[in-house]
């Protein structure tokens, strides 16, 4: 059975129509990356999956249960899925540590010295052992999302979001971010994951799917979407993310 | 504009040379005020009426600790009572049921608008007006609500902009991990609204200090003076205003450091940003 299945999708912003009709599915250990112009509703599209956007039309699964349906336990849902954001997010009055526990223990109730255990588990992970002391502002980006990835699996969810992760660090700390992820994606852990890090997506992605205009346009391994592109619309997205610097002969 | 080239030479002063005849000038009205003042006013006769020392020292015989002790109670509970009131408030102007919304702006506009002398000559009335109405704890009862009253609508703006003011990102992420919204406002957005909010209310914890003043309006009895009312009184007595001059210092004693700490918070926020 499919983790995630969301069918016919439609999400508007007043009169901007984001999401025109999305189907799509995640399964159980898979690793999808989302990639696209911006504005094209692959972020909108992640934030549909766990409800932080309401979306107008259509339904989202997860483990076989609607969680469109307005009498469904959202929060119940919302556990199973971690949420990696691109501006971190991180609780800024509380420290690393405490960023990974607080959830653990006023939402599963775990005892706190369980929660204790498992954040540092999750922060030894991500390789800040030696910063579970350290507030988010003492933290450089990279440092930051990576305690917002052990924030999130410190809930032992069954599905990981990850939203432009890396778009808002500096160069240098990308690679960092990226390796804790290439070996959560190694670990089994299912990833959804919104990048412009085509590098990353050949490489980890078991699918890539390109979005535009709202809609899905084409999907399948990273080889095929990224390598050789059946679509027009993708063709001219890859040639412009991948060789910036390049001139149309006709122009 | 000038349209005589920057090189021709200029008659008169340069820029420099008028800024400082203006300095000058301003150096000579000081000088020539203080001058009066020191050759008009008859020093003897202000010292004697306003700085006394025997009334300075009978002021701090006669209950002037006691009176500052009193104010610092009336507004320690006073404020205790607005800020759990004022949260309250905002979470009811935040609500996302219509009514809850409507009585609190009510309430707040009501007491914002409403001098405070007004709310404390009405609960100085309310013993006439319901006789044999009591309340508890006197007198601190009947002030800490009269002040908390009116404390509770000006904190409720000062912490709902302060919970505006987090970043929406922080609801997000303590929702993505599955804390209901009453959990992830407890646990996540108060307290870094009161962070922000510190400054600006301890901005109202000083307007609180001299709202207390107004306590005299009740009319409690001796031993519920507070500095104003024992300033007044033996100034009263004295037929001198030494006693009052006193009091008032003593509430620059409490304002001044919280002053201080107020400038030192908003630099410490300004830092963090």
């Amino acid at each position: 059975m499919a983790l995630v299945e969301i069918k016919n999708l439609h999400k508007s912003f007043g009169s901007n129509h984001v999401l025109r009709g999305i189907d799509f599915t995640v399964n159980q250990r898979e690793v999808v990356c989302v990639i696209g112009p911006s504005g094209s509703g692959k972020s909108t599209l992640l934030r549909c999956v766990n409800l932080l956007e309401q979306p107008q039309e259509g339904q989202v699964f997860v483990r076989g249960e609607d969680i469109t349906d307005p009498d469904c336990h959202l929060d119940a849902a919302r556990q199973q899925i971690g949420m990696v954001f691109q501006q971190f997010n991180l609780f800024p009055h509380l420290n690393a540590l405490q960023n990974c526990t607080v959830a653990q223990t006023t939402v599963l109730k775990r005892k706190p010295a369980e929660a204790d255990r498992i954040a540092r588990a999750n922060l030894e992970r991500v390789g800040l052992s030696e910063k579970v002391t350290a507030y988010p502002a003492q933290l450089s980006g990279g440092q930051q999302q990576r305690v917002a990835i052990a924030r999130a699996l410190s809930m032992d969810p069954a599905l990981m979001l990850f939203d432009e992760p890396t778009s808002a660090l500096d160069p240098e700390l990308v690679g960092d971010v990226l390796t804790v992820m290439r070996k959560l994606a190694l670990d089994g852990m299912t990833m959804l994951v919104v990048t412009h890090e085509m590098a990353f997506a050949r490489e980890v992605a078991d699918r890539v799917v390109f979005m535009d205009g709202g809609v899905i346009v084409e999907q399948g391994p990273p080889a095929e979407v990224i390598g050789n592109p059946k679509e027009e619309r993708t063709r001219t997205f890859l040639r412009r993310v991948l060789d910036p610097t390049h001139v149309e002969p006709t122009k | 504009m000038s349209t005589t080239p920057d090189t021709a030479p200029r008659k008169g002063l340069s820029p420099r040379q008028r800024a400082q005849r203006s300095r000058w000038i301003q150096y000579a009205i000081l000088i020539a005020l203080v001058v009066v003042a020191i050759f008009a006013a008859n020093w003897g006769q202000i010292a004697d009426v306003f700085f006394q020392p025997k009334f300075i020292k009978s002021a701090f015989e006669n209950g002037l600790p006691e009176a500052l002790v009193k104010t610092l109670e009336y507004t320690a509970g006073a404020f205790v009572l607005g800020l759990v009131g004022g949260t309250v408030l905002a979470l009811m102007r935040l609500s996302q049921v219509g009514p809850y919304r409507w009585i609190a702006t009510a309430y707040i506009e009501f007491f914002r608008g409403l001098p405070a002398i007004v709310v404390f000559i009405a609960f100085s009335l309310l013993p006439l007006a319901f006789e044999g109405m009591t309340i508890p704890l006197d007198p601190y009862g009947v002030v800490w609500i009269a002040l908390g009253i009116v404390a509770a609508a000006y904190m409720a703006e000062v912490i709902r902009a302060g919970i505006q003011a987090v970043p929406k990102g922080q609801v997000e992420a303590a929702r993505s991990l599955g804390m209901p919204a009453g959990l992830a406002t407890r646990k996540i957005v108060l307290p870094q609204a009161f962070r922000i909010v510190l400054p600006p209310l301890t901005n109202d914890l000083i307007l609180l200090v001299k709202d207390s003043s107004l306590v005299f309006i009740i009319g409690t009895t001796a031993s519920g003076y507070e500095l104003t009312g024992f300033g007044r009184d033996l100034a009263n007595t004295d037929a001198n205003l030494t006693p009052l001059v006193t009091a008032g210092f003593c509430y620059l004693i409490i304002t001044l450091p919280l002053g201080i700490l107020v400038r030192r918070l908003e630099a410490r926020a300004a830092r963090s940003r």
